[in-house]
């Protein structure tokens, strides 16, 4: 068995020997994948000494085979045959350039997603159409365009940070399914950018992931439905993920360079700390979420916030914060229903929650929210 | 990246602009109409959007249980039922305003006279993934 993951890991360095050596973005992407190919089905009666190696050869030689039978490229085939020139020390870390290429802000998010996964991640296309449910001939399409997009963008200027983080929040946050654990592989992205560069919002991120990532088996109940965080079993929470997230947070605050991964990681951080969900200090995560309402923003956060203040002041004093903010913000009945059950008026909570699974923008959300009409409904009705 | 949903409906949407029945076109123009459709889907396809396409027959019917032992009970086909589907085109785009954009493309698939037939599409987002991170 070939470790995959090992393989994986080092897929975004061999791409960058074969862009250092002169070969273009596009052709050396696909060189390396074909080489990823071959180690999976070689590797395991002949196991290389120097996996990288074997892979930047591999790769190379299929980059060439690829160009030399495209006649119209002989051009670059003079270019790319040429000993590659004894440049200085690239400036910025290879790896990292590949982030910042797969995230470039040409790219729509769907496309710099697939181009990550693949380029950097070391995904198959099939892999990648797999999780987000479309055809492979179409994900295969997005990778190309994509790769056509970012073909005149320099390799060797360094990007933005808060672009790749982006990137790796929505594989993280709305990936689908398939073999491949996105979560996990999102997590594993990050890990490795954060080696590439020393950036509070990255380990920031990293720590994000890590303590959600480490309620997952209690998220769900057997049978497929949300579990609230509120009545979550903690004793399935993953106590090793959470120390290793809080610590990464608690370096990566002591910096003093704060934002808005660091603080979500924080409220998230506060509910890990939680030996029970009637522990959690509400007071401390409505301070934060007034810190990421200032850093973001954003009216989802301070719906959120309605909620901690739910929490921390009373169903009233959510319901006056929620009072200031849109009603068709998404979520905003749900939040609604929440505080008004809180606050004892079961029927416009059961009202709201029948609402609220009327707007809800997923499955899993939409039956939970009519769980919570029928559950009151059926109180009311005794 | 969402789903939708673009559905063609033989009945039940309001009238299109050029509302001739296919069956009083030319052949040219039913030519013409088949290869605007399937050049939207190859030119999706190439943009990365496009996750399936397909068409009814119109002719069906409702079908339900009808207790433990029995086969189910059928009925219809009904000639005249209010709203009838006659396909539908699913893509995977990175926005609602790129999802209206396309049924707007969709919906110019030429008709009688060459002409647009600016047919009303529904156009319906899947019910998605629910995130991991929420709070």
């Amino acid at each position: 068995m070939v470790d995959e993951v090992l393989l994986r890991s080092l897929t975004p360095s061999v791409l960058a020997v074969l862009v250092r050596r002169g070969a273009d973005f596009a052709a050396a992407e696909d060189a390396v994948q074909e080489a990823l190919v071959d180690a999976v089905r070689v590797w395991p009666a002949d196991p290389p000494r120097d996996p990288k190696g074997w892979l930047v050869t591999v790769a190379w030689r299929r980059f060439l085979d690829a160009t030399r039978a495209d006649a119209a490229r002989r051009r670059r085939e003079e270019l790319v045959d040429e000993e590659p020139a004894p440049g200085p020390a690239p400036a910025v870390d290879d790896t990292l350039q590949l982030y910042f290429l797969c995230a470039h802000p040409s790219l729509t998010p769907s496309s710099a997603v697939a181009l990550t996964l693949r380029a950097v991640g070391g995904l198959t296309t099939r892999q990648i159409a797999e999780a987000y449910l479309v055809p492979e001939a179409t994900m295969a399409q997005r990778i190309s365009r994509a790769k056509r997009t970012v073909s005149g963008v320099r390799f060797d200027r360094p990007g933005d940070v808060a672009t790749v983080l982006r990137v790796l929040y929505l594989v993280f946050n709305e990936g689908y399914s398939g073999d491949v654990d996105l979560a996990t592989e999102a997590i594993r992205l990050t890990r490795q950018l954060a080696v590439a560069i020393d950036h509070p919002e990255v380990v920031g991120l990293l720590a994000l992931m890590l303590l959600h990532h480490a309620r997952r088996a209690a998220r769900t109940a057997p049978d497929g439905s949300l579990v609230r965080l509120a009545e979550q079993d903690r004793s399935r929470w993953d106590t090793g993920l959470i120390a290793e997230g809080v610590e990464i947070l608690q370096a990566a605050l002591a910096r003093d360079r704060l934002g808005e991964f660091q603080t979500q990681a924080a409220i998230a951080a506060l509910h890990a700390d939680a030996p029970t969900a009637e522990e959690t200090d509400w007071v401390q995560i409505v301070e934060w979420y007034d810190e990421l309402a200032r850093l973001t923003d954003s009216p989802v956060v301070r719906l959120n916030r309605a909620v901690a203040v739910g929490e921390a002041d009373g169903p009233r004093a959510g319901l006056a914060a929620l009072a200031a903010l849109d009603d068709s913000l998404p979520r905003h009945a749900a939040v609604a229903a929440y505080l008004h059950e809180r606050d004892g008026d079961l029927a416009t909570a059961a009202r709201l929650y029948a609402e609220a699974a009327h707007k809800a923008p997923n499955l899993a959300e939409r039956d939970h929210l009519t769980r919570q009409a029928a559950r009151l409904n059926a109180r009311r009705g005794r | 990246m969402a789903k939708y949903l673009l559905l063609k409906h033989y009945r039940g949407a309001p009238a299109a602009v050029n509302d001739v029945p296919m069956e009083q076109w030319t052949q040219e123009e039913i030519s013409a109409h088949v290869k605007y459709m399937n050049d939207f889907a190859a030119r999706l396809e190439g943009t990365g959007e496009f996750v399936d396409g397909q068409a009814l027959a119109p002719e069906g019917m409702f079908v339900r249980y009808d207790g433990e032992g029995r086969p189910p009970v059928t009925d219809g086909p009904f000639a005249e039922t209010k709203d009838l589907i006659a396909g539908w085109m699913v893509i995977d785009v990175d926005s609602h305003e790129r999802a209206i954009e396309l049924a707007g493309e969709l919906s110019a698939a030429p008709g009688a006279g060459g002409k647009p037939i600016h047919e009303w599409l529904e156009v319906r987002p899947f019910l998605g993934a629910h995130p991991t991170i929420t709070e």
